[in-house]
């Protein structure tokens, strides 16, 4: 990543550098907040709205910041932004931020924001860094909507809240899978997710750490 | 210059202005915005109630809302003797400000309830209750009166909206639960809390709330069937946290005093 061009940082996140899939972080709120997808929109855009704004500041006062503590002031600024987007949120979307509830909170702990602001801002310029927190923001994005797409149609039968699957509940013909609503389904769809996308591209696949040896002992025979 | 900001001094320094920087950014925002989640949170109540009533359309406007709610008097019910008492009894100017929730967890307005009679498994209840009339030509058409209790994994908060005869469920609604989605979280599904509509709290008797939740149904011919919902299916505990809350609040230590003055025209 040393000679980092604005496209490839923007871009990279997305599929081949993507923070949920290849650098595994980030998985917790993945997995609170995907049962519908106007939830898991607002907190995208969200968590978007916090690393590139978070990354920004960073690098800005990058060479002021003692190396002693970069991390608490790092941690300042992240959770202030977090405070504003919250804030925001109750104000001009009231229904999904007491959805949200905790989860707009915890974006300050989530590591796709720190794990950045440490790994990328504090040794990039300002717009390069903004756009490296845009570019991680969207690939946290694009798996927490591949996620809440399967939740929310398999679980509740619906998209967006619009129904497209009569449930049987209310009178229609789809059992839902409720185990899909529940928080380790997401498990399985970010491991299936993360299947696919290393079929797709090999180079992810890590080399494993240790190998079979071949089985030589006859037993029970 | 990478050994001077090192330096104790100069830590602070940029501790310090960092620290005033972004407590500002934070408190402008907190201030700037707070009208904005005032009118939010005080809609958000307004439409819960009026959901529960079951007056609410849905996609109605922040002004239809208001308009609705504008017809109901907000009024504060002591629940040991079942009158109404002034606002100032409880600290507030507007019976709107009070808040029984808060209320509950302070000893000098709340009472503690004994753990055999804590069906609602609340532990403590608060002595004034915030209730809403609807009155027509000065007659009662609709009371909508609070009620919150233990399902299987939380407190269920909603209303329960009742006709002029202070017996008939005219609806009910839970406005803020964390019940399992898909089973009791069902509680929610608009289906499930029509069969409420219609049902009888009390027999003719008036003493005892009799409200079941009954397992398979409630057929056209079962006995009782005034009293009796559907329970929600794979939801056992939540159907019985329901059936209890309700009956816990409808009951001599909820609003059954109250509701008995309604019913006698005393109040």
């Amino acid at each position: 990543m040393a000679d980092s061009s604005a496209k490839q940082v923007l871009f990279e996140p997305i599929f081949s550098n993507n923070p949920i899939a290849l650098q595994i972080l980030g998985i917790c709120s993945a997995l609170a907040v995907t049962t519908s997808m106007n939830v898991t929109l607002v907190m995208c855009a969200a968590v978007i709205a916090v690393t590139a704004f978070s990354n920004l500041a960073v690098s800005l006062v990058r060479t002021q910041i003692p190396g002693s503590i970069r991390i608490i002031v790092q941690m300042t600024i992240i959770a202030s932004l977090v405070i504003v987007v919250d804030q925001l949120l109750k104000a001009y979307a009231y229904e999904i931020s007491k959805q949200l509830s905790v989860f707009v909170g915890l974006i300050i702990t989530n590591c796709i924001v720190m794990g950045r602001a440490e790994g990328f801002a504090m040794k990039n310029g300002p717009w390069l860094s903004f756009l490296d927190g845009i570019g991680n923001g969207l690939g946290y994005s694009v798996l927490l909507i591949f996620v809440a797409f399967f939740r929310e149609l398999l679980g509740a039968g619906s998209l967006f809240g619009v129904s497209l699957m009569p449930v049987v509940n209310e009178g229609g013909w789809y059992i839902p899978n409720g185990l899909l609503l529940l928080p380790p389904s997401a498990f399985f769809i970010i491991g299936l997710a993360i299947w696919g996308l290393r079929v797709w591209k090999p180079e992810q696949v890590e080399e494993p750490d240790f190998k079979m040896s071949r089985h030589t002992v006859k037993e029970a025979f | 210059m990478a050994k001077a900001k090192e330096t104790v001094s100069r830590t602070l320094m940029v501790a310090l202005v960092l620290s005033i920087a972004f407590s500002v950014v934070v408190s402008t925002a907190a201030v700037m915005l707070r009208p904005a989640q005032v009118k939010n949170q005080n809609l958000d109540l307004r439409s819960n109630m009026l959901a529960a009533a079951g007056m609410l359309e849905s996609g109605a406007s922040a002004d239809e809302i208001e308009e609705e709610f504008s017809r109901f008097t907000v009024r504060l019910v002591d629940l040991d003797t079942g009158e109404y008492v002034e606002p100032s009894a409880v600290g507030v100017e507007d019976p709107m400000k009070y808040d029984m929730y808060k209320a509950s967890s302070d000893p000098e307005m709340s009472t503690n309830i004994l753990s055999a009679a804590d069906k609602a498994g609340i532990k403590r209840r608060p002595n004034v209750a915030k209730v809403f009339t609807l009155e027509e030509d000065g007659e009662l058409v609709r009371v909508v009166l609070p009620i919150h209790g233990y399902g299987l994994w939380s407190t269920l908060y909603g209303f329960v909206s009742l006709e002029g005869d202070a017996n008939t469920i005219e609806g009910l609604g839970f406005y803020d639960h964390a019940e399992t989605p898909g089973l009791g979280g069902e509680v929610d599904n608009p289906r499930w809390k029509r069969q409420w509509v219609g049902k009888q709290v009390y027999d003719d008797e008036f003493e005892e709330p009799q409200i079941r939740l009954v397992k398979g149904g409630v057929s056209s011919d079962a006995a009782n069937k005034e009293h009796k919902v559907d329970a929600l299916s794979g939801a056992t505990l939540t159907s019985r946290g329901v059936e209890n809350l309700v009956n816990y609040w409808m009951g001599d230590q909820g609003f059954e005093p109250y509701l008995q003055k309604l019913r006698q025209g005393e109040v």
